[in-house]
């Protein structure tokens, strides 16, 4: 079969992309290997472990079960988004710090993707609530306490 | 890169992509939410040699009233049905079900014509549909037809589909006056699919004797399963509490769940008896307390 080559054009955190990309090039591997965003993580590559998530039009999504092409003319952000442009940290991903949401981090891109999302739609969120959010997001080291701490910790900073 | 090359189509119209798939039939795969066809395609148990994305056809998507009953249209995500608060205040049942439905991430991607086509025996919207009595309109280039739900499950992700046709719109009959639901599974994870779940319906009179109930599983066979008949000793009685675990019975012994390394088939039974004892009860509740 020939090569199904597809000319795309996306945004990543705010910076257009055009690319041409191989019909079968998932998003995941895009972003890592085309635009070199290393930040997204790739777990399982079949839509299980959460690593690989990030916001297609300000939603999560696992970019493993979504081809580049499908991401033409819409908006991504990714785990390299999320500071300021002063270079400070989101205040999850201080939370995340203090309160040792992580160990070997693998997850993290994914944790904060679709936590950020989370709390910009849940200002209050109760422990319950967060821990539902967080249940499509696998994370070996930390048993998850951490890491819920964290998130309602960014919650009540975000609040003040 | 994991799947096997495709040539990828992005179907500009419904009647573009009914076209392309009569032409290419079997070959070409129909991409939704993608959330389990990319999945089998990474692992390369599928491989079509064209892909045709109908993500970008208008009117696939969406919620609308149609006499005494409610239109889904086959694109419409999760996500939307769980954000439409008149959806959830008319189909609790699904409104119930939704949060068991895989993960956030997923629920934003995935389609409900997508999942029903797949037809997964342990997904929950397949024994749902069946529950509710569903109709689903489906369509090829030239012509179309209704399936009533269960006519639609043919087997473990095989439905009556023909190559060229598409699932393009579900008929939800909207719910007599005291009607309660319930939805409950059992999985190892929550998101994960169900050991067993159960969707029933119970219609009850004015003297709380019950007029219809309806009871359909998932996870327990190669469809989804309709055991509506285990509760016919229940149509025109009170739901007592003995009523309720003779019913859970008949189920356990109408079930022929196959097991797997996770549950045995006796304990995928006994968990199919247990829900159908609580979801009972719980329907039978809420339909006397009118919601």
């Amino acid at each position: 079969m020939d090569i199904d080559h597809h000319d795309i054009t996306v945004s990543v955190n705010g910076k257009q992309y055009r690319r041409r990309v191989e019909s079968r090039m998932l998003l995941s591997d895009f972003l890592r290997h085309d635009l070199a965003l290393a930040g997204t993580h790739v777990g399982c590559e079949h839509g299980v472990c959460g690593a690989c998530t990030i916001l297609l039009d300000g939603q999560p999504i696992r970019s493993c079960l979504m081809l580049a092409v499908q991401a033409n003319h819409h908006e991504l952000s990714t785990v390299e988004g999320l500071t300021n442009p002063a270079g400070e940290y989101h205040p999850l991903q201080q939370a995340m710090h203090d309160h040792h949401g992580l160990q070997c981090g693998y997850c993290t891109p994914g944790i904060l993707m679709t936590m950020t999302a989370f709390l910009d739609e849940n200002a209050c969120p109760s422990e319950d609530e967060v821990r539902e959010a967080l249940s499509g997001n696998l994370c070996r080291c930390t048993g998850y306490q951490s890491i819920v701490d964290a998130v309602l910790a960014a919650a009540m900073r975000m609040r003040s | 890169m994991k799947p096997a090359p495709f040539k990828y189509i992005a179907a500009s119209s419904l009647g573009d992509a009914l076209a392309l798939k009569a032409e290419h039939g079997d070959d070409a795969k129909f991409l939704a939410g993608g959330q389990s066809l990319i999945p089998t395609m990474n692992f390369r148990l599928a491989r079509p040699t064209i892909l045709i994305d109908i993500n970008k056809i208008d009117g696939l998507a969406g919620i609308r009233a149609s006499s005494g009953a409610t239109r889904i249209g086959a694109l419409t995500r999760y996500r939307a049905l769980q954000r439409d608060a008149a959806f959830a205040m008319a189909f609790p049942l699904i409104g119930e079900a939704l949060p068991h439905i895989a993960h956030p991430q997923i629920r934003n991607r995935g389609t409900i014509g997508g999942n029903l086509s797949h037809a997964d025996p342990a997904s929950e919207l397949p024994a749902i549909a069946v529950a509710l009595g569903a109709r689903f309109r489906v369509q090829a280039a030239k012509q179309e037809r209704w399936v009533e739900a269960p006519d639609f499950f043919v087997g473990a992700l095989t439905t009556g589909l023909k190559p060229d046709e598409m699932l393009v719109e579900i008929e939800l009959p909207l719910a007599k006056p005291r009607t309660g639901s319930c939805f409950m599974e059992i999985a190892r994870r929550r998101g994960d699919f169900a050991i067993a779940g159960t969707a029933v319906i119970v219609t009850l009179d004015e003297r709380d004797e019950c007029i219809e109930v309806r009871l359909a599983f998932c996870g327990v066979g190669e469809t989804p399963i309709d055991a509506s008949s285990a509760a016919d000793a229940l149509v025109g009685n009170k739901p007592t509490e003995t009523a309720i675990i003779d019913v859970a019975k008949s189920v356990q012994a109408m079930i022929d769940p196959g097991g797997s390394v996770h549950a045995t088939a006796d304990y995928q039974r006994h968990i199919a008896g247990v829900l159908t004892e609580r979801a009972l009860q719980t329907a039978c509740q809420r339909a006397r307390d009118g919601h």
